[in-house]
């Protein structure tokens, strides 16, 4: 009696993982549009808690009142930090709380991959090895996501200095932990012991920790995506190691999903995608070759604001200094009163603008920027010769001129936002410093070109206020304001 | 200072070198305009016109002794005779071809000003006689060819059955051509253009025709803005384009003109007699010699075969009222250039290139050839922006790329062939899982990556099942390590959604 109800139960949930399995293809599909996007989160709660539920269903008949005791605090207090932190967390700095998210997926492989080892339940004996394997590949995979996503985080929210770690011959130090781990896996595979599973996890949390803690702040973009796909990855491994096809197919999504998006930077930054999966980028030393110098151009908020009210059309590039100044509500302000005066306004936001992927879009859509005038590099780039006036805030690299232009640019080959094609261009900037790549960027001394230093979220403040108080373009500002609806 | 316009004495001149509309233009320029009487006769531009434009109507001799004298052809000695001392001439003088009437212009001594000398830059183009006729000629080889043409230009599907479109041949694509290019496909016909300079292909295709390219290793840079004379092996093979056009349109319109030589023959003979009955060639470069062999200048011919050539030289002169007004209106922009302070004193400045370019004699000074000048179009097209290669950084080798495929999908076959029975099962669900992955992620868009991000993170979550299950073994170390298990992948999952949510609610379409 109570055998064949377990056995039924296994059924039933072997069929809610298949349910919910496809709301996360589901899921993951609607969050291609904007449209689809809040629909595509509904079906992964609602997949989600098929899953939960069903698993429950199992635990609860397999346990004792203290292991659901045990399970139900445990969701509750993990339940409760996730919301909590999810509801006070400030857009700026989502990066480093989605790092967070990471490392805890990787830390609950590692956990999930120990227990396989101290209690793998009556498995047969033509496949104790191969499970030692998956326990071996999933400890190792969420060790490296734990600690390499501890890392990022704190480099993200600046606990940690942003700038590279360069131990010496770093390249033979990374593949040399992987040979290690090849080698201790068929050393465990064929004499399991719980020292091999100990020297296997250490490995993996120090090579974690020097992959990324060898990458400079610039690169976060890939790396936060990287560290998605591998904590797919180790999703999927515990998946092989506890049978579990859900695991396997949901942590293959995220994976790919990671790795697409990490790849999609990598162009942005026209760096070779297999050598960021391997961890085999981060910095070259910079050629600072010929730097191109001269003179530039300085304009006050004042003129900025005359120029803006005269313009016919107006690109906002925005880069991470905005994050930094959390200039978005400010900028959006702006953004709104040339709509409102009949300027026509689009943001171009660079593929690696700011530290995680889409993190521009995220910060406007704070500052209530509607979406559909924040356009990609790509939709924007052919725009800007017959733009009046574009602002750069807080951008560098991604509107250097040298990566198109100069073959000897260490950044040459990546694409970049057009800006110096547009009529005039205002740059925001604390200083003459160089970007994060360390390369001289010729746009400031264009002609065309205007630096209004100082911090961006004050110079923009500046602006929005003299505008407000030029008087309002009479003749266009009715129109403008039946068109921006 | 008076302007006088003269009635052209030229054998079967009809245009006149100013209309009522000009002359209204020169008035404003400060300058007092008289009219030979009967000047604009043959344009139909009555005297009582000029007048009303604030013209003096005059005598032939008040009107060649004006201080200056506007001309479409270059005077007889009998007119030279009635200009007066130090009066400027401005006229179509042709210097190059005519260097005894140079001579004759210095010895007067006056100040002549040769029209069709005009440079070939940006600036002088509102003054370039030589484009505006060029422009009207190729219209009116169009209409030639029409006229003599026993067909619709256009296809037609009609009750009485179906008219195929007339396909033309244009030979040249300088302004004559393109005119002709424009005019053809105006009515309806299928047209096809050549011209030894690639770069016009656009403009060919701007006007609706379809440009054929003579395919030698050879391409043609013109620094001075006219098309010069080929290589041999460019001419064969445009020779044989020729041939194989020549069977198969119905109109040709040759244009090639090379400045101060024969044109160039481009259709010959054997090209002529493949033509169909019927067909019509029109030759620009009569004048010229003729780029067709059996081209009679001035006359219209008509083959053994059928195939009717058009050889007229005065092509402009048969659109008399356009051409004069086109021509009227360069003269009005050189005057405007002529005349820095708009009082009505024509001032020469030597120092100006296009002043430079056209002053053939100044009082008895003889000022032509005048020193070359390079047109902006042309070299800026050599020196074309070098575009900066993009360096590939990433990119294995081809051939490394293939072996890599081909070795995983085979380790995949051996992996999947040889596991133990769950494995393969697991394998073929990872792998088809990752490809749908990569299906789904690839149309995310990019402003949603963050919110995508969050949510793989909520989703990644899911190993709560593995620690779930786990909590139910009895072990108290196994039960620990789950238990902490399910409390940070239950932060993710709750976290991770509600972020995602946060996030979504804050994008508005505007």
């Amino acid at each position: 009696m109570f055998d064949s109800l377990a056995t039924a139960s296994v059924a039933i949930a072997g069929g809610a993982y298949i349910v919910a399995a496809l709301l996360f293809i589901l899921s993951l599909g609607g969050l291609s549009r904007h449209e689809t996007a809040r629909g595509g989160v509904i079906y992964g709660i609602v997949g989600m808690i098929i899953a939960l539920v069903a698993t429950v269903v199992l635990v609860i008949q397999r346990t004792d009142g203290l292991g659901i005791v045990l399970l139900v605090v445990a969701v509750a207090i993990g339940g409760s930090i996730g919301l909590w932190r999810a509801a006070r967390v400030q857009m700026t700095g989502m990066p480093q709380f989605i790092a967070l998210l990471h490392s805890f997926v990787g830390l609950a492989a590692v956990l999930i991959g120990w227990n396989g080892y101290l209690h793998d339940g009556g498995i047969a004996a033509n496949l104790v090895g191969i499970h030692h394997a998956e326990v071996f590949i999933g400890v190792f995979i969420g060790a490296v996501t734990f600690t390499g996503s501890i890392i990022a985080f704190l480099k993200l929210s600046a606990r940690m200095p942003s700038a590279p770690l360069v131990l010496p011959g770093r390249n033979a130090l990374n593949l040399g932990a992987l040979v290690v781990f090849v080698g201790l896996t068929i050393w465990f595979v064929i004499a399991p012991s719980l020292g091999l599973l100990i020297a296997v996890t250490v490995l993996a949390l120090l090579l974690g920790l020097h992959l990324v803690a060898s990458i400079g702040g610039g690169d976060m973009p890939v790396v936060v995506s990287m560290l998605n796909s591998y904590s797919g990855w180790a999703a999927a491994a515990s998946g092989f190691l506890l049978d579990n096809d859900l695991l396997i197919v949901t942590g293959a999504l995220v994976g790919s999903s990671g790795a697409f998006l990490s790849y999609i930077m990598c162009q942005a930054m026209n760096r070779s995608f297999l050598s960021v999966i391997a961890g085999g980028f981060g910095i070259e030393a910079p050629t600072k070759g010929d730097e191109e110098t001269g003179e530039y151009h300085e304009i006050t908020a004042t003129d900025t604001a005359q120029l803006l009210a005269e313009a016919r059309s107006v690109i906002i590039t925005p880069g991470f200094g905005m994050a930094v100044a959390q200039a978005q509500y400010p900028v959006a302000e702006l953004a709104r009163v040339l709509r409102a005066r009949g300027v026509e306004v689009h943001f171009g936001i660079h593929p690696v603008a700011g530290r995680l992927p889409g993190h521009m879009n995220v910060l406007l859509a704070e500052a209530k920027v509607p979406y559909d005038i924040v356009l990609s590099m790509d939709e924007i780039n052919d725009d800007f010769p017959g733009t009046s006036v574009v602002l750069v805030i807080g951008a560098n690299d991604t509107v250097n001129p040298a990566a198109a232009e100069d073959p000897g640019s260490p950044i040459a080959g990546m694409p970049v936002l057009k800006v110096w094609e547009a009529d005039e261009v205002i740059v925001f900037k604390r200083s003459m410093a160089s970007g994060y790549a360390g390369v001289q960027n010729p746009l400031f001394y264009r002609d065309n070109a205007r630096m209004l230093f100082g911090d961006a979220k004050d110079r923009v403040e500046e602006i929005v206020h003299e505008l407000g108080r030029l008087n309002p373009a009479s003749p266009g500002a009715g129109a403008a304001h039946a068109s921006s609806e | 200072m008076p302007i006088g316009i003269i009635v052209e004495s030229a054998p079967g001149e009809t245009r006149v070198a100013a209309t009522p509309s000009t002359v209204a233009q020169l008035i404003q320029l400060g300058y007092e305009v008289v009219v030979e009487r009967g000047a604009g006769a043959g344009s139909s531009f009555p005297d009582a016109d000029y007048e009303a434009a604030g013209a003096r109507i005059v005598a032939k001799k008040a009107a060649w002794g004006s201080a200056v004298v506007l001309t479409v052809n270059a005077p007889t000695d009998a007119e030279l005779k009635l200009l007066s001392k130090g009066a400027v001439l401005i006229s179509w003088l042709s210097p190059a071809l005519n260097p005894e009437l140079i001579d004759k212009l210095v010895a007067l001594p006056i100040t002549a000003l040769a029209v069709d000398a005009v440079p070939r830059i940006s600036r002088a183009q509102s003054m370039d006689v030589l484009s505006s006729t060029a422009n009207i000629a190729g219209y009116r080889a169009i209409v030639e060819a029409a006229n003599a043409f026993g067909r619709f230009f256009t296809g037609q599907v009609t009750a009485a059955g179906k008219v195929p479109p007339a396909k033309v041949l244009v030979a040249g694509v300088g302004v004559a051509g393109l005119a002709a290019i424009g005019a053809a496909s105006s009515l309806g016909a299928i047209v096809r253009a050549t011209d030894p300079r690639p770069e016009v292909a656009d403009q060919v295709a701007s006007i609706g025709g379809t440009y054929l390219p003579v395919e030698v290793g050879e391409t043609m840079d013109s620094s001075d803005g006219y098309a010069k004379a080929t290589s041999e092996a460019y001419d064969k093979r445009a020779a044989e384009l020729y041939s194989e056009q020549a069977r198969d349109v119905d109109i040709i319109v040759t244009t090639a003109n090379i400045p101060g030589r024969a044109a160039p023959k481009l259709i010959t003979a054997a090209d002529v007699a493949s033509m169909r009955s019927g067909s019509v060639i029109v030759d620009l470069a009569a004048a010229n010699g003729g780029n067709v062999v059996g081209t009679v200048p001035g006359e219209k011919v008509v083959t053994k075969n059928g195939v009717t050539i058009i050889g007229y030289t005065d092509l402009a002169r048969r659109l008399p009222a356009q051409a004069s007004q086109l021509y009227g209106q360069n003269l009005v922009n050189l005057l405007k250039l002529l005349t820095p302070g708009k009082d009505g004193t024509l001032v020469l400045d030597l120092d100006d290139v296009v002043q430079r370019a056209i002053t053939v004699a100044r009082t008895g000074e003889k000022l032509w050839p005048p020193p070359a000048v390079q047109v902006s179009a042309a070299p800026a097209a050599t020196t074309a922006p070098v575009q900066a290669v993009p360096t590939k950084r990433r990119g294995i080798p081809r051939g490394v790329r293939i072996a890599l495929t081909i070795v995983g999908i085979l380790a995949l076959f051996v992996i999947i062939a040889i596991a133990p029975p769950p494995l393969p099962q697991h394998i073929t669900v990872f792998v088809l899982a990752i490809v749908i992955g990569f299906y789904v992620i690839g149309k995310v868009h990019h402003a949603l990556h963050t919110p995508l991000m969050s949510v793989t993170n909520a989703i990644s979550g899911i190993v709560v099942v593995g620690a779930l299950v786990q909590i139910a073994v009895g072990d108290p170390v196994t039960r620990v390590l789950s238990v902490i298990a399910v409390l940070l992948t239950s932060i993710n999952i709750f976290g991770g959604f509600a972020v995602t949510r946060r996030m979504l609610r804050m994008f508005s379409k505007g």
